[in-house]
């Protein structure tokens, strides 16, 4: 079954006019945190579930204030787990968190110094949360085989890494995720590894149904400003991907006619 | 005494007999939070009626900024 290009992002039935989803994670303070992600026009925002600081101010600030789930679709993710078991348990204390919504990011990780996924516990992982009824986004290797594993398993959408997490790196090989897109039937999101909005423009351009970041937008010297950007540069390479590129050649082609010159 | 262990670390309830009553105890009455007891989660509307046991793992979470 071939994907259809839908004019809007559709996620487990769920349409979104944006394309970029955004993290949550690594910006100054919860009113930046606010600003960059209404500059960058995302509507689905991931966050981490963590345990409650015992003894804390009860009244302080919450994340969920800054980025209410009256206006944003919120996707609880298990960053941080390395081994199914616990990714599961992560996730189903972000559904409780979230009043019983079923749409999860999922990442199971392999390493501290890669942050790559460990494919066979995400792959685990998937296959217990999807029985359980989660809608499940999957972090996952830039490995065609497994991502389509990952689909028949039944994950709503398909999450390779670009480059590292938090590395920057763009879009290291464009030929494994072309793979990925021509043979998916669920939406195909970049997720991890863009460093600036030229990357996340490659990846639209390239045919991915969306990109997920955070590390470039709130690393950045002015989060709200490179939020901005990345909102742009998602939809220009969305439209770029749809108009239809030029093939590449090795000769020059002129665009002004031969005919009428004065000389 | 009842002594659990609250998000890892050892804790002595006083007065709290349920899981409702630590989390008045705990100041989080009406925050967005959710509870699992031995890795189960306890549905928010469960929490009068689950009583903690000696030795019970008690998992407070929240969410916080993560990408």
């Amino acid at each position: 079954m071939q994907k259809e290009h839908t004019p809007r992002l559709i996620i487990a039935g769920k349409t979104y006019r944006s394309r970029l989803l955004v993290g949550s994670g690594k910006y100054k303070d919860l009113e930046q945190t606010r600003l960059a992600t209404e500059a960058s026009g995302a509507e689905i925002i991931t966050v981490a579930i963590r345990r409650v600081n015992i003894g804390q101010d009860p009244n302080a600030p919450s994340l969920l204030d800054a980025v209410p789930p009256s206006k944003y679709t919120i996707l609880p993710n298990s960053a941080g787990c390395y081994n199914a078991e616990d990714a599961v348990y992560t996730l189903q204390l972000g559904r409780e968190l979230l009043g019983g919504h079923k749409l999860c990011k999922l990442e199971v990780l392999g390493d501290e110094k890669t942050l790559f996924p460990n494919m066979p516990e995400t792959l685990k992982a998937a296959n217990i949360l999807v029985k359980e009824g989660f809608d499940v986004m999957v972090y996952c290797s830039d490995d065609p085989i497994q991502a389509k594993m990952l689909e028949d398993i039944g994950c709503v959408a398909i999450m390779p890494l670009a480059s590292l997490i938090g590395s920057g790196m763009g879009i290291l090989n464009p030929w494994n995720l072309s793979l990925i897109i021509q043979q998916a039937t669920v939406p195909v999101l970049v997720d991890a590894g863009v460093g600036t909005a030229s990357d996340a423009a490659i990846a639209m351009e390239l045919g991915c149904d969306g990109v997920l970041m955070n590390t470039a937008i709130a690393g950045a010297h002015d989060p709200v400003r490179m939020a901005r950007a990345m909102g742009l540069a998602v939809e220009a390479g969305r439209e770029a991907f749809l108009a239809g590129r030029i093939p590449k050649k090795f000769v020059a082609s002129a665009s002004s006619p031969m005919v009428g010159r004065v000389v | 005494m009842t002594h659990i262990v609250l998000n890892g670390e050892p804790y002595q309830l006083c007065e709290e007999k349920t899981l409702e009553e630590l989390i008045v105890t705990l100041n989080l009455s009406g925050q967005a939070i959710a509870v699992a007891v031995n890795r189960q989660i306890v549905a928010r509307t469960e929490w009068t009626s689950h009583y903690l046991q000696l030795q019970d793992k008690v998992d407070v979470v929240r969410a916080i900024g993560g990408g």
